[in-house]
């Protein structure tokens, strides 16, 4: 970074700095894919004023209180969550919000397996998707062996030959308590966080996927007024 | 009486859990119920009128 001598009011203002600076490739690179319209908007397509379109933020606000309750019960510890009334109190928050996670995560996805949502170069946000899926299952599985109790240890003695039997129990270990709490904890939230943070932005990008008769209509307008500029379809489809 | 005798009266858990069984398919009640209520949802989700959508399309198209 370099510095900058103080201007007087009315003089020229510097010449733009070089294009070789990575900073300024990264900054436009970054204002091209999500300009702040994109990235931060203030209206969504009329298609979305649907039941079915709120599964989506409804599993984000179900990871924010896995996020939050699970930090609380990693501070406080084991004796904590086993031993006090509030600490069973977050340890039943923490493990309903991963309920209510994958209940509505799958709804999302069933919808937006029947509305094809890769449509229209949405490819990358399907495919963010499903990978967000099959990360969150061993988040939450180890869980359950990450408990400290007997069930974990029963839990974690069946799956051992399920894993063996696969090959990858030499360095996943589900009876070896520290790697499964560091995996639970640690890795694969930070994966599971990481994913949807791709997912939304991606969604921000390509905007939200239109139901098909939507599509079928906005094509019908096109072609039956070629000249009369753009179609309510492509005017709604810009807000998102 | 605690809360947890109270619910250990309405629910009794000693005994092993009941599953669906149908060829090759082996699911506790419990999770069939689970998949039953996603399926409602699912469904009461494509029907059912979002408030305000009517308004919203009329104004914007």
């Amino acid at each position: 970074m370099s510095t900058v001598a103080p201007q007087p009011p009315n003089a020229e203002p510097p010449p733009a700095a070089s294009s070789k600076s990575w900073t300024i490739k990264v900054r436009e690179a970054g204002v091209e894919a999500l300009p702040p319209e994109k990235l931060l908007p203030d209206g969504q397509p009329t298609y979305v004023a649907s039941w079915i379109y709120i599964f989506g933020v409804a599993s984000i606000a179900a990871l924010i209180v896995i996020i939050t309750s699970g930090s609380i019960l990693a501070l406080k510890g084991p004796a904590w969550w086993h031993y006090t009334s509030i600490g069973h109190f977050f340890n039943s928050i923490h493990m309903w919000s991963v309920e209510l996670f994958f209940f509505v995560m799958v709804v999302h996805l069933w919808g937006k397996y029947w509305m094809a949502a890769w449509r229209g170069g949405r490819g990358r946000v399907w495919v963010t998707g499903a990978i967000t899926f099959l990360v969150a299952v061993p988040a939450a599985l180890t869980g359950y062996v990450s408990q400290q109790n007997f069930d974990a240890q029963w839990i974690s003695t069946q799956a051992k030959d399920g894993l063996n039997a696969v090959g990858v129990g030499a360095f996943f270990n589900v009876t070896n308590f520290g790697q499964m709490y560091s995996w639970h904890i640690l890795l694969l939230p930070i994966a599971v966080v990481v994913l949807v943070g791709a997912h939304v932005l991606l969604v921000r990008r390509n905007g939200v996927v239109p139901p098909f008769d939507f599509e079928e209509r906005a094509a019908a307008l096109r072609g039956a007024a070629p000249a009369a500029g753009r179609s309510s379809a492509s005017t709604t489809g810009g807000q998102s | 009486m605690s809360a947890v005798d109270v619910m250990g009266a309405v629910f009794n858990l000693n005994h092993p859990a009941h599953t669906v069984d149908w060829e090759f398919i082996h699911l506790s009640v419990a999770n069939v119920v689970v998949i039953g209520l996603m399926l409602i949802v699912f469904v009461l989700a494509l029907v059912l009128p979002f408030p305000g959508a009517s308004k919203r399309r009329g104004g914007a198209s």
